[in-house]
């Protein structure tokens, strides 16, 4: 049977993605076994007893081998069994489930602004490339990456919450809440990752872009009497795509994975501050559990940077 | 704003200037003229043909009718009228109006010129519905119509392919299909078909002549070729250094050249080589088969040549024939699978890592691109000398005397060792590629299409130093080109590859004299005469030759 190239490749790249899940989801157990302290004693406290000592750990199962303890731990997850958090007792998937969602919910909403943002700030650099638009959106952009993020958190609630109340300054987010009101409360967090995450991708796509409006067909399309934008756009990007979207995939990663600052500063119940909390209650399988899916998240986006590049190929898609 | 210019012509090009910036290195920019006040005028349905070397400015010339300058090009000086409106004082919108409709262009490179990322039908039809006139259904269908014109196969369904789904002969009638869509006044050719193999260019060649005829359209045709410009062209302008050297109707430009310039050009490859006797060979090749790493298929078949001490054997070939594969083989880069290389009564390891030093030195190489087998950082004196430390262990003055002898022999002055390649012109660069080969006093030199990139003038040039250097050194050639004109010039013997394997060998004489085989039929006839009407008659021919099978 002979596979579409396409497909072939695609399939390549999601094995070796299931692959480095796997290696990552080794590393990440590894992490934790050498983590210094106990979660007995964490739980317990100091003056517990060695008697009461040993029977938790005998109930947490912390004396069977750390092979053995792995493989379980693994077969739960693949289970959707993600164990019980042992500061609290409670099983950590619903809990974990219930701040990713929130976590997605302001990836998303940031994303949704910026990518678009971006990619358009990058097409208007090269429209006006070394004039005033184009300086005037490098300086901007170059500004908001380079302040640091709490930074960045506090300006907008100094003006927008507490100068002009527009937005509040303390994301707080409750189950049945409307989703017009869920994006009020996430306004201010969503401008801040939306600022740390334009800059990048746009210059990205500035680079790339230009990188391709040196080509022959790019002065073919001059030629024919297009307008400059309609280069850009319809002749320049989409051979600009594959750099692009891994760029973008790379900070729809962060916007996931890095926004445990924005979280912290406006108070908003994601993964970030879930992770914080029970890192500092030596929770093992809840850190475990986080970095497990940070990890899926990071691998699956780059999974897809790499598919959409190969679709983006023409010489892929269609081959002769 | 109406001009005072003759109406009946449609493109009027007067005291035309361009400039452009230069950045040499380490000294501040400068202004360089590049066309010097030139003059031209173009009738409805008429082809003008633009011919000169490379630098002439004759593509330069070609884009200002569309207002258009290439690279930090521009235009300081004269009009370009264009339908009896001076396209230099249109704005942006103005410009847009005739870029792509009333004056379209078509690239010498038609597989870089279409956008990779898109299907052809969009890209041939897109200034088409811009224009509003008509819908996307009409304009397909007049592309559709245009591709059975110029003779594409699917003329139906060719639209919907990618660029590189497309041979390259193909693409190049795709792109003039796009040219002549939107139906314009004007269309400029540059150099449409010299990156074409010679049995390609024919039928691009003939396809372009039809389509111009059949719709009337008026052409500026761009070449470095006066035998493939005689074949289309009504009047013919020879520029050079940007200069209008001469400007007339064809017939007079070929037939009866005014200028000194235009007579070299014309009677370009004149250079009379007899043929050596056959002798015991130098390098014997015997039945090669080679193929790379990851393909299915042998590149090379059954390969067997010889070459004796002091001669030339040609390899002919289109691309894709295998004859640089050859050169690998020959060089040990890449290892044959079967067969044997004899070199100098000694059999050659087939890989590079178990031939001796002076396996090495025997046998050298020269390239197609002078300017990339050279370190850019390296001056002249240092490229030359370098085989001559590594082979000889020559040093200090011995060494430098010796670059002396060498800059000699490749007739270059000693001034010239302590030069950067980027001081050098295209064909400088080369010969101080073939000094640094014959530094080595090798045997057997393979060239490996040494004059491709040159301009006919320049390229004779190094034709004749290489033979010069031949009688005196008696050092073998294993000339691999693509041009038959070059092979007559230079060649002993000749092999004529097709598809990896030999189709014909012998000696010049033989190899071409009838009768032939059908590919060397093809291939010799193909190569463009300058006379005119060589076109017509070959076609008819060919036409003739098929109906009576």
């Amino acid at each position: 049977m002979t596979l579409h190239p396409v497909a072939r490749l695609a399939a390549q790249r999601i094995a070796l993605g299931l692959l480095l899940l796997f290696a990552a989801s080794v590393l990440i157990f590894l992490g934790t076994q050498i983590l210094p302290g106990d979660v007995a004693q964490a739980i317990l406290g100091r003056s517990a007893t060695q008697q009461s000592l040993a029977t938790l750990r005998e109930q947490l199962g912390l004396n069977e081998p750390a092979l053995t303890r792995y493989f379980s731990w693994l077969a739960g997850v693949l289970h959707g069994d993600l164990g019980i958090a042992l500061s609290n007792g409670q099983p950590i998937a619903p809990a974990l489930a219930k701040r990713l969602g929130n976590t997605l919910f302001l990836a998303g909403a940031a994303a949704v602004i910026a990518v678009p943002l971006a990619i358009l700030l990058g097409l208007i650099s090269v429209r006006y490339l070394n004039r005033w638009p184009d300086r005037l959106i490098s300086a901007v952009t170059l500004a908001t990456i380079s302040v640091p993020e709490f930074l960045l958190g506090y300006i907008v609630i100094f003006f927008l919450a507490v100068q002009y109340q527009f937005l509040p300054s303390l994301s707080t987010v409750y189950d049945g809440m409307s989703f017009g009101a869920r994006l009020h409360a996430i306004g201010l967090p969503v401008i801040v990752l939306v600022l740390a995450v334009l800059g990048h991708m746009m210059r990205m796509t500035r680079a790339a872009i230009l990188n391709v409006m040196q080509s022959a067909y790019v002065e073919t399309a001059e030629l024919k009497g297009l307008r400059p934008f309609a280069i850009i756009a319809k002749h320049a990007l989409p051979n600009a795509v594959a750099p692009v979207v891994n760029v973008v995939m790379l900070n729809l990663a962060y916007l996931v994975v890095g926004v445990v600052v924005v979280e912290v500063v406006f108070v908003y119940p994601g993964m970030g501050q879930y992770l914080v909390d029970h890192v500092a209650k030596r929770d093992v399988p809840v850190v475990q559990a986080c970095g497990l899916v940070f990890a899926a998240v990071y691998i699956g986006l780059n999974l897809v940077a790499d598919i959409v590049s190969i679709l983006a190929n023409p010489r892929l898609r269609h081959p002769r | 704003m109406p001009d005072s210019a003759v109406a009946e012509n449609l493109l009027e090009i007067r005291d035309l200037v361009l400039e452009a910036t230069s950045y040499p290195p380490g000294e501040p920019p400068k202004n360089v003229t590049l066309v010097h006040g030139v003059s031209l005028c173009l009738q409805k349905g008429k082809v003008l043909g633009l011919i000169g070397e490379s630098g002439a400015g004759k593509s330069t010339i070609g884009l200002s009718a569309m207002a258009y300058g290439r690279g930090g090009v521009r235009i300081t000086g004269g009009q370009v009228i264009v339908n009896g409106r001076d396209i230099l004082k249109a704005g942006a919108r103005g410009l847009r109006s005739l870029r792509g409709k009333e004056v379209t262009y078509v690239a010498q490179s038609a597989a870089a010129a279409f956008n990779p990322a898109k299907p052809l039908m969009g890209q041939v039809i897109e200034t088409t519905l811009a224009s509003g006139q008509i819908g996307r259904a009409e304009a397909e269908a007049r592309a559709v119509d245009l591709f059975r014109q110029l003779g594409l196969p699917d003329p139906e369904t060719i639209g919907t392919r990618f660029p590189h789904q497309v041979s390259g002969g193909q693409l190049q009638r795709v792109m003039t299909a796009m040219a002549l869509c939107p139906k314009p006044d004007l269309v400029i050719f540059d150099e449409p078909t010299t990156a074409l193999d010679v049995t390609t260019q024919i039928d691009v060649l003939a396809a372009i002549k039809r389509a111009i005829r059949e719709t009337g359209v008026a052409a500026l045709y761009i070449t470095h070729d006066l035998a493939v410009v005689a074949q289309v062209a009504d009047d013919i302008m020879v520029l050079r250094h940007g200069r209008t050297v001469e400007y007339g109707p064809c017939k007079q430009v070929i037939e009866a050249p005014q200028e000194e310039y235009t007579r070299a050009l014309v009677s370009v490859r004149s250079i009379d080589h007899v043929e050596k006797a056959e002798a015991p060979p130098l390098l014997s090749i015997q039945n090669v088969t080679a193929r790379y790493k990851g393909t299915g298929f042998d590149v090379l078949k059954n390969v067997s040549v010889d070459l004796p001490p002091g001669q030339t054997l040609a390899i002919v070939g289109e691309s894709g024939s295998g004859k640089s594969t050859l050169a690998r083989v020959i060089t040990g880069l890449l290892p044959a699978t079967r067969g044997h290389i004899r070199f100098d009564g000694r059999d050659l390891s087939p890989d590079l890592t178990g031939r001796t030093r002076d396996d090495l030195r025997e046998l050298q190489m020269i390239y197609q691109m002078a300017d990339v087998a050279m370190n850019p950082r390296q001056t002249v004196e240092t490229i030359i000398g370098r085989p001559l430390e590594f082979y000889f262990g020559l040093r200090g003055e011995a060494k430098r005397k010796r670059v002396q002898e060498l800059l000699d022999q490749i007739e270059m002055g000693h001034g010239f060792a302590d030069r950067y390649p980027a001081e050098l012109s295209g064909g400088q660069k080369q010969r101080v590629c073939i000094a640094r080969a014959l530094a080595a006093k090798p045997k057997l030199i393979i060239c490996d299409e040494v004059t491709s990139a040159l301009d006919p003038l320049v390229a004779d040039g190094i034709l004749k130093l290489l033979l010069n250097l031949q009688a005196e050194e008696g050092v073998a050639y294993l000339f691999i080109t693509h041009d038959l004109a070059t092979v007559r010039a230079i060649a002993d013997r000749i092999a004529v590859m097709f598809k990896g394997q030999v189709q014909r060998y012998g000696s010049k004489t033989d190899v071409l004299s009838p009768p032939f085989d059908d590919y060397t039929d093809l291939l010799l006839s193909s190569v463009p005469e300058m006379r005119l009407g060589w076109l017509e008659e070959v076609l008819a021919h060919r036409r003739m030759a098929s109906a009576g099978n």
